[in-house]
């Protein structure tokens, strides 16, 4: 479970993510929890962090094409991928942004 | 109580020509209705058109939440509907929200629920104050997301949202083998269901539309069929359930004046639905013609739907027996639509024939033929009947011609129930040739003539003549003239041998008068001898008396003795 691995981005990759929430709720705060400690614990710092609460943008739901809350959106490295839910569950979180195989 | 039930609830204009029909006002006023089919049945284009016209018809702008199209597909798809999405989302009275799903870019980890769903939908409608909403379709929902518990209370909180906020939506969804939909949708939404189906048979597309459930409010359950044409989605729901089309006693003429003495002096009633059927050849669209013709020439508008000739070709045909509708056409009177039965279903078919009968609003109609509809398209006679009817409602007089080989043929065609007037041509073969006969099978409201005419099809046009029914039999054609002819003959014959007769018994009366003459002048010659004969012997029998008594004298003798 590394990062180097063929398929997987770059350790010298930059990476955006952008989490979005839809008000300070449960599944909100804990999401934004575990993606801080899953980047810190892979992606120390070389990662950031966007958090869009679409209570407040409602209108930004369409650029990424939101539908579930939370979403994580890897903006880069490319291609952007998703991954929904509160990423409880850090292996599947792994998998959905490449950083091992799947 | 569903009167009470129906009072309250606002049934909203669906916008799909006939669909209000069939559920008494439209869709259930702020509720959800699910609208479920199989793929390419038509969904999209229902919901489409619920909002297209709800926002240009009722000024209720609507949202368009597409799981499956992009507003670029969905804009192309209804253009040759003449509707213009680009253009109704400029104005406000449309968004289109599309909510592209790509599964295999999801991973899921963890809870979530469909917040950002509701986000959209909710600020899209806030932003054109929204009272429509179509949600295309939930299936694209169930194949993206695993999380399958979540999303069935998501969908619930959905719909919830939906009537919370006074929306009127359309829902749509697959159906699954069996269910009305694969996921069993219909439990969520309780109001209104409506099931599409698009069959394919013999190559030739059939679809139905059916109101499955729509609670607090009677409906029509008939399987109902509808098209998607360049007039959009249209049912045509039984107006035959209703019996309510005026019943005008104007009478029109067939355009062939003998016919209209058969059927009780005047024609076809005004709005009334006549079918003439024949066998190949025995006159069925020129009788039909003869009667467009007849229509045109009295100013009337009229349409021929040909399903076998070209215009060209009819008219070229029936300008051959003097029906001339060039100049009808010409005149914008008349128009002759012709398509081939074979390049579209019924319910196309149907959709043809009844735009242009929109459009050029005619007071006459000729189908000819619709057995040009054969078996392959499912639902025929339900589909005649609709037609018949649609044509009534219209008070649009109606003649449809079918080609049969025999009166099975007819009653497999199924319509002759619902038909006012009914003529049958049949060719009559005999001493080498064929010859055209009509009879009237019925004529609803008319004192018809139960006789079987002649049909002479000639340079001049239509004709109507007595058969031969001399002898006790009847007979057409050159065998009817030379058999009047005969009779002709007959008839001189017997009046030269009456004279003939009256001459010979002059001639014996006046012999045997003669003789009767002779005889009594023979008579009288003797009568006459013998009374002379007579006249001798008495003068005879004086003249002895007295040469006795000069006798006696000479001799004195005395007494009386002898002497």
């Amino acid at each position: 479970m590394t990062a180097d691995q063929p398929d997987a981005p770059g350790v010298d990759d930059r990476w955006l993510l952008r989490l979005y929430v839809a008000g300070q709720t449960p599944k909100s705060l804990a999401a934004f929890a575990n993606l801080k400690s899953i980047c810190e614990k892979h992606l120390a710092s070389r990662y950031e962090i966007e958090v869009v609460d679409l209570r407040e943008h409602p209108e930004r739901a369409r650029s990424d094409d939101i539908l579930a809350i939370p979403t994580l959106v890897r903006r880069l490295p490319e291609p952007i991928t998703k991954i929904i839910g509160d990423l409880s569950d850090t292996e599947k979180v792994l998998i959905g942004l490449q950083l091992v195989p799947r | 109580m569903p009167v009470l039930v129906d009072a309250v609830l606002k049934k909203i204009p669906s916008g799909i020509t006939g669909l209000d029909e069939m559920t008494g006002g439209g869709l259930p006023g702020g509720r959800p209705t699910l609208v479920c089919g199989t793929a390419g049945c038509g969904k999209t284009m229902l919901g489409l058109q619920f909002l297209v016209r709800g926002a240009l018809d009722h000024d209720e702008p609507g949202v368009f939440v597409s799981f499956e199209e992009s507003p670029a597909d969905l804009a192309a798809n209804v253009a040759s509907v003449g509707w213009d999405l680009v253009d109704m989302q400029q104005r406000g009275q449309l968004v289109v929200e599309y909510v592209r799903v790509e599964p295999a870019r999801i991973q899921e980890a963890g809870e979530y629920d469909l917040e950002g769903l509701f986000l959209r939908l909710g600020a899209a409608v806030d932003a054109i104050g929204a009272q429509r909403v179509v949600i295309d379709t939930l299936e694209v929902l169930f194949a993206a997301l695993t999380d399958q518990a979540t999303l069935r209370s998501e969908l619930r909180r959905l719909f919830r949202w939906l009537k919370d906020r006074g929306l009127t939506a359309v829902v749509t969804a697959e159906s699954g083998d069996g269910t009305l939909t694969r996921h069993g949708l219909e439990e969520y939404v309780s109001d209104c269901v409506i099931f599409l189906d698009h069959r394919v048979t013999s190559q030739v597309s059939t679809r139905r539309l059916r109101v499955v459930k729509y609670r607090g409010s009677s409906h029509d359950t008939d399987e109902t069929p509808f098209m998607i044409d360049t007039n959009g989605f249209r049912v045509l729901p039984a107006g035959s359930m209703r019996l309510e089309h005026d019943a005008p006693k104007e009478r029109v003429s067939s355009g062939v004046p003998r016919l209209d003495t058969m059927l009780g002096g005047a024609g076809y009633f005004r709005g009334g639905s006549v079918l003439i059927t024949g066998t190949p050849g025995t006159g069925k669209t020129t009788l039909a013609a003869a009667f467009l013709a007849a229509g045109c020439e009295r100013g009337e508008r009229a349409i021929l739907f040909s399903f076998e000739e070209s215009p060209q070709q009819l008219i070229r045909n029936l300008g051959s027996v003097s029906i001339e509708l060039e100049p009808h056409l010409r005149a914008g009177l008349l128009r002759v639509v012709a398509t081939r039965p074979t390049a579209h279903g019924l319910e196309a078919h149907l959709a043809t024939l009844m735009h242009a009968a929109e459009e050029h609003v005619p007071q006459l109609v000729v189908v000819d033929p619709v057995s040009a509809f054969d078996a392959a398209h499912e639902g025929r006679t339900a589909m005649l009947i609709r037609l018949i009817d649609w044509l009534k409602q219209r008070t649009v007089t109606a003649v449809f011609t079918s080609l049969s080989s025999s009166e099975d043929d007819d009653a497999h065609l199924g319509v002759s129930s619902v038909i006012d007037a009914w003529l049958s041509l049949e060719t009559v073969e005999s001493n080498g040739e064929r010859n055209r006969s009509l009879r009237v099978v019925k004529a609803r409201g008319t004192g018809h003539s139960n006789q079987v005419r002649e049909l002479l099809i000639t340079d001049a046009g239509l004709e109507l003549v007595d058969v031969y029914t001399g002898s006790g039999a009847v007979v057409m054609g050159t065998a009817r003239q030379i058999r009047e002819a005969a009779d002709a003959a007959e008839v001189t014959d017997r009046r030269e041998r009456t004279e003939m007769r009256r001459r010979d018994i002059e001639r014996r009366r006046r012999r045997v008068e003669a003789e009767v003459a002779a005889l009594q002048a023979d008579l009288a010659a003797e009568v006459a001898a013998l009374e002379r004969e007579l006249g001798a012997d008495a003068r005879s029998a004086a003249q002895r008396a007295s040469d006795a008594g000069r006798l006696r004298q000479a001799r004195h003798a005395d007494g009386t003795g002898a002497p």
